[in-house]
C-alpha cells in the first residue's frame, strides 16, 4: 500500500507531470546549470532540498497566511530556505558553489517551487506535501540530469567525469550556449513525438 | 571612465547577452515573442523595471552591509523587487494611463523574471558601484530587447513554414534561439579597441 502510494507519486513526478518536460516552466536553470552530468545532480539535489523545506513549512502555515499575502508570504518562506541551501554549498562544496554561481539565489524565482507552493502545500497536509516536494524535485533533477548528461557526452566526451566516448572534446558547441537550447529542444521535440505516437 | 562604461554596454548588451549567453529570462523571452509589436513593448518594460530595481538594489545592499546581514541578500531583493513591481504598476495607473496600456500587461510576468533579480546579484558580485550599475543593467535590458525583437521577427516568419508536429511550440522555439545563440557567440572573438 505504502510502497504503492510511493512509486504512483514518483511516476508523476517523473512522467505525467514532469515539470520541465510536461509544464515546461524553470527553463533557465535548466539551460544554464546542464554542462556537465556533475553540475545537473548539484542543481536538481538543491531545488529538491528547497523544495521539500517549502512545501513542508507552507503547508503547516496554510491555515494561518490570510489569503491575499499568501504571495509575499509563500516568497519568504522559500527565499529562507534558498539562503539557507546557499550557505551551505558555499561552506561544504566550493566547486560546486562557483560552478552554479548565481543560479542557487535564483532558485527562489524559479516558477517550479512557487507553483506547487500555490497549487499543492496551500491545500494539502504535511505528508503529502513533502511527498509531493520530493517527487517534484526528483523529477526536476531527472530532466536536468538527463540534459546535463546528453551535453556533456556529446561535448566533452565524458560522463559524470569518466571519459567514456572513443571522442573528446570535439563538439564543444554541445558544452556552450548554443548547445543547451538546442539539446533542450530536441529532447522536448523527441518527448511530444513519443507522447503522440503513444496517443494514437 | 567613458571608455569604461561603453566597454559595460556593449559587453553585456552583445557579448554576454542576457539571454543567449547567460540564460536569465528566458519564460518571458518564450512567452512574450510571438509578435514584434508585444516583443518590443516587453522590452521596454524589462528595462524600466530592471534599472529602477538595480537602482534601488544598490541601496539595499548599502544597508544589509552596514547592518552586518549581507546573507539576507536573497530575501531582501525578491521583497524589494516584488513590491517595486507593484508600486510601479500602481503609479503607473496613476499617472501615465498611456504608459499603463502599453507596458501595464507585462509588468506582473516580470516579478518572476529571474533577469531583474540575476541582474541585481550580479551588479552585487561584480562590486559595481552606482553609476555602473545603472549603466550595467540598462544596457543588459537592451540586450534582453534586441534578442527577444529580432526573435519575435524570426518567429513572425515562421508561422509559413511547416514545422513537424513535434517540433511546434516550444521546441522549434528554443532550436531557433540556439541557432541565434550560435551567431551571438561570432562576437566573443571581438577584441575591444579600448
Amino acid at each position: 500500500m505504502q510502497l504503492d502510494y510511493i512509486k504512483k507519486e514518483l511516476y508523476r513526478g517523473v512522467v505525467t507531470e514532469n515539470p520541465i518536460f510536461r509544464i515546461v516552466l524553470g527553463m533557465c536553470p535548466t539551460l544554464a546549470t546542464t554542462t556537465n552530468a556533475t553540475n545537473a545532480v548539484g542543481m536538481g539535489i538543491s531545488v529538491i532540498a528547497v523544495l521539500t523545506c517549502s512545501n513542508a513549512v507552507i503547508s503547516l502555515l496554510r491555515n494561518v497566511i490570510p489569503n491575499k499575502v499568501r504571495i509575499p508570504a509563500f516568497i519568504v518562506v522559500i527565499a529562507t530556505f534558498v539562503t539557507v541551501v546557499d550557505l551551505l554549498i558555499a561552506a561544504f562544496a566550493p566547486p560546486l558553489y562557483e560552478a552554479l554561481g548565481i543560479f542557487i539565489p535564483l532558485i527562489v524565482v524559479n516558477c517550479i517551487i512557487l507553483g506547487r507552493a500555490e497549487a499543492f502545500a496551500a491545500k494539502n497536509p504535511v505528508l503529502p506535501s513533502i511527498v509531493d516536494g520530493v517527487v517534484m524535485g526528483v523529477g526536476f533533477t531527472a530532466a536536468l540530469v538527463l540534459i546535463g548528461a546528453l551535453r556533456e557526452f556529446l561535448g566533452a566526451g565524458t560522463l559524470f567525469g569518466h571519459a567514456i566516448a572513443p571522442f573528446r572534446n570535439e563538439f564543444i558547441l554541445m558544452s556552450l550556449a548554443p548547445g543547451a537550447f538546442i539539446t533542450l529542444g530536441l529532447v522536448l521535440a523527441g518527448i511530444n513525438h513519443l507522447q503522440r505516437s503513444a496517443g494514437k | 571612465m567613458m571608455s569604461h562604461l561603453l566597454a559595460i554596454v556593449i559587453t553585456s548588451a552583445i557579448f554576454n547577452n542576457v539571454i543567449l549567453s547567460q540564460f536569465l529570462g528566458v519564460c518571458p523571452f518564450l512567452g512574450v515573442s510571438k509578435a514584434i509589436s508585444t516583443a518590443w513593448g516587453m522590452g521596454m518594460a524589462v528595462t524600466f523595471v530592471m534599472v529602477l530595481a538595480s537602482a534601488i538594489t544598490f541601496f539595499v545592499q548599502l544597508l544589509l552591509v552596514k547592518a552586518g546581514v549581507g546573507y539576507l541578500q536573497t530575501l531582501a531583493f525578491i521583497l524589494v523587487i516584488a513590491a517595486l513591481v507593484q508600486m510601479v504598476e500602481i503609479m503607473m495607473k496613476k499617472l501615465s494611463p498611456a504608459l499603463y496600456q502599453a507596458l501595464g500587461i507585462y509588468l506582473p510576468l516580470i516579478t518572476t523574471n529571474c533577469a531583474v533579480l540575476g541582474i541585481a546579484l550580479l551588479a552585487v558580485k561584480k562590486n559595481y558601484g552606482f553609476v555602473e550599475s545603472i549603466v550595467y543593467s540598462f544596457a543588459t535590458a537592451a540586450g534582453f530587447t534586441i534578442a527577444i525583437v529580432i526573435f519575435a521577427g524570426i518567429r513572425e516568419q515562421m508561422r509559413f513554414s511547416k514545422i513537424p508536429e513535434a517540433m511546434q511550440g516550444v521546441p522549434i522555439a528554443l532550436i531557433t534561439t540556439g541557432i541565434m545563440a550560435l551567431a551571438f557567440m561570432g562576437f566573443a572573438g571581438f577584441k575591444l579597441p579600448f
